[in-house]
């Protein structure tokens, strides 16, 4: 390469380069938009949804500035409790007392039949409110309570990242592990991490000598049987679900095989639906061929002498295999372990259709807080949680494989 | 691992273990697909096969499922099936209404996603482009993304810009999810183009326009439409953005069969399933035959 004196030429060429790459770029543009609008925003305000809870704050105006412009008091003195009090009853009229009773429930049990009783009868109450409110009911003059209301005032928390690792905060406001009844999260992280690992395994074993044959078959035929992989692959996942539910429950096709053939009786029927077992099976089924085609495009790759010349050189099948063969597949078995367990861990549908009680995974208790218990900064908080481990495996894909390389049959 | 003269016993034996391990395997795979198939024929309400059905007595089968398929919402079921039957089955039957839905979702999200991945991939392939492995990281994102985390954001984002219980926040979500395998399959197209085309068409005197329309769509034609056929099977076959955004009335296919399995449970799921499979076999020969097509086109292979 010559190198340019040339300052004319070379303006001229760094112009025409810096053309080029706009050029590329606003065909990008449109898209990266729209999908920075359609999802990365939407995943933003998930996040700040987590950290951020401004229920109380909202609708207990008084008694939140009361909590700022004291921050040192410990003990609620009559100006408080006046505060409390007006803030009730401001709750009791734009019909917000369950609300701001939900938010303070989610650290002090029963606080939401507290808030909402407390609603109906604040009218009536006669200063002062210090005596008045807990003659109505003694929890208002817990300290327990009043550490919660304080601590639940400021909209910026941590306290949902706090709960969904199963910790929380003492009346001190130090951070302590959770009421043991309370102690779910962190087990369903651990049970989520194993048994993608226990699946991702599984894939291996069972994708691994497939896509051998798959890789080693003259093309006619492997393309045939490739078709035996790339169905499932392109059949809906419900479908799929559905299947292994009709094939697994107790009255179910699998069952019902044995009792016929003998094997088990009537009453003896395996439980293999709505739990763990039924979880891995449908799972693994479904994630296989995620894991035998990136296996599959390495091994067709793979130049058959080198094992050959080992074999001539003396070398038993399993040593040629072990350190000859095996050595090349690395880059699929990465690629494809990681592509499967990436998708194990935030899998929701299967699990929860096929999983019971016992085979429920992380993604589980996210939706479970979005639509039934509606706690939906904590759903948050634990999507936030998972959504980092994600990042971090994604970032390791990407490092290791490159997501450019990432192919779709 | 062929079998060679040298082989020794113990090798013949691992060999034929190693076939018949793939072979268990391959049926792992494929036997629960097929199976949904004479399960949705039975005649009585079960999830096994009946020894009616074994002895392939023609009373063992029935198409009653098929018919629930279409009766299930009607407004008036039993009458004589006129064309008035048809009309109220078109009109209200619970699945071909979710049909409808999901179809409609299905094209317009896959129209999106084409268009603007399509676009993107043009501009991704070129060498020039800036960024690039951080911008395909993030638009590959949303297929890497669990489907929950996606369903959460977008619950508080369309409730909050009011695009919640709408089809244009279904299909907008749709189509994000459509855009990775767009990207994907038009870029992997892009991979194999050779830009002396483009340039022999310019110095013939075409305009870009006539380059693009001419010469590089012509080209890359089945990876787009691979790619829109990945973009529909995605949307075609999402539950989990749907339950958390759309209206309880706007049901689809798959939220239909969703609530179904959870629900009440009958044969009828497995009907659809099994129309659902034989889709998924039309769809899987079409992707085969752009494949071949496109080899064709690139000169990969002459056979």
């Amino acid at each position: 390469m010559t190198v340019t004196r040339d300052p004319a030429l070379k303006s001229a060429l760094k112009k025409s380069q810096q053309r080029a790459r706009r050029r590329a770029f606003l065909l990008v543009l449109p898209l990266l938009a729209f999908v920075f609008i359609s999802f990365v925003v939407p995943i933003a305000m998930m996040l700040h949804r987590s950290a951020h809870n401004s229920a109380f704050a909202e609708n207990m105006p008084q008694l939140t500035a009361w909590f700022a412009a004291n921050p040192e008091v410990r003990q609620p003195d009559e100006t408080a409790y006046a505060a409390l009090v007006a803030d009730l009853q401001l709750a009791a009229t734009a019909r917000t007392a369950g609300v701001v009773g939900t938010r303070v429930n989610y650290e002090v049990s029963g606080s939401r039949s507290l808030f909402t009783s407390a609603g109906r009868k604040v009218g009536e109450l006669e200063p002062p409110f210090a005596e008045s409110l807990p003659a109505l009911n003694r929890s208002w003059a817990s300290p327990q309570l009043w550490s919660a209301m304080r601590n639940v005032s400021q909209s910026y928390t941590a306290n949902f990242y706090l709960a969904a690792l199963d910790l929380a905060r003492d009346t001190d406001g130090n951070i302590i592990s959770a009421p043991a009844d309370r102690q779910v999260y962190v087990s369903l992280f651990v049970r989520t991490l194993v048994l993608s690992f226990t699946i991702t395994c599984i894939c291996l074993l069972l994708g691994f000598p497939v896509a051998h044959l798959l890789a080693t078959l003259p093309l006619r035929k492997s393309n045939l049987l490739m078709i035996l992989v790339l169905l499932p692959f392109w059949t809906s996942l419900l479908v799929r679900t559905t299947a292994w539910i009709a094939i697994l429950q107790e009255q179910g096709v699998f069952n019902s095989m044995l009792v016929g053939l003998g094997i088990l009786s009537d009453s003896g029927r395996l439980s293999l639906a709505y739990n763990q077992t039924g979880t891995i099976i449908a799972m693994t089924h479904i994630l296989l061929p995620f894991m035998i085609l990136p296996l599959y495009s390495v091994m067709r790759t793979i130049n058959p002498s080198y094992v050959r010349a080992a074999r001539s050189l003396g070398a038993s099948s399993w040593v040629a295999f072990r350190r000859i063969y095996l050595p090349q597949t690395l880059p699929g078995i990465g690629a494809g372990s990681l592509l499967v367990f990436i998708l194990a861990v935030g899998y929701y549908i299967t699990p929860a259709l096929v999983g019971g009680a016992s085979g429920q995974l992380i993604s589980n208790l996210i939706a479970f807080h979005m639509q039934n218990s509606l706690n939906w900064s904590l759903a948050a908080a634990l999507a936030a949680l998972l959504l980092a481990v994600i990042a971090l495996l994604y970032w390791l894909y990407d490092r290791l494989v490159g997501i450019d390389k990432m192919k779709l049959a | 691992m062929a079998i060679s003269p040298s082989s020794n016993a113990a090798e013949r034996i691992w060999h034929y273990a190693y076939l018949a391990i793939c072979a268990l395997v391959f049926i792992f795979l494929i036997a629960p697909i097929l199976l949904v198939v004479p399960l949705s024929f039975n005649a009585e309400p079960y999830f096994t096969i009946t020894e009616r059905m074994l002895t392939f007595d023609p009373a063992g089968y029935s198409l009653r499922w098929y018919d629930t398929l279409l009766t299930q919402g009607m407004q008036r079921p039993d009458a004589a099936r006129d064309w008035a039957w048809w009309l109220d089955a078109w009109r209200h039957s619970a699945w071909i209404l979710a049909a409808k839905n999901s179809l409609i979702i299905g094209f317009f999200s896959t129209a999106l996603a084409t268009v603007l991945g399509t676009v993107a991939a043009l501009g991704m392939s070129r060498p020039e482009m800036p960024y690039r492995r951080a911008i395909m990281a993030m638009l590959i994102s949303p297929m890497i993304v669990p489907i929950i985390i996606t369903a959460t954001g977008l619950f508080f984002f369309y409730s909050k810009v009011g695009l919640a219980n709408s089809y244009l926040g279904i299909i907008l979500a749709h189509a994000t999810l459509g855009i990775p395998f767009v990207i994907i399959t038009v870029t992997a197209t892009l991979s194999g183009f050779d830009h002396s085309l483009t340039r022999a068409g310019a110095s013939l005197g075409a305009s870009p326009t006539t380059v693009f329309r001419r010469i590089t769509v012509p080209l890359i034609l089945p990876g787009i439409i691979a790619g829109a056929l990945f973009a529909f099977v995605t949307s075609f076959d999402e539950v989990v953005v749907v339950l958390f955004v759309a209206a309880h009335d706007q049901q689809t296919i798959p939220r239909q069969m969703w609530n179904g399995i959870r629900e009440q449970i009958s044969p009828a799921i497995l009907a659809m399933a099994t129309i659902l499979v034989f889709f998924s076999i039309s769809l899987l020969t079409a992707i085969e035959l752009l494949r071949r097509r496109s080899e064709r086109l690139r000169g990969v292979s002459r056979g």
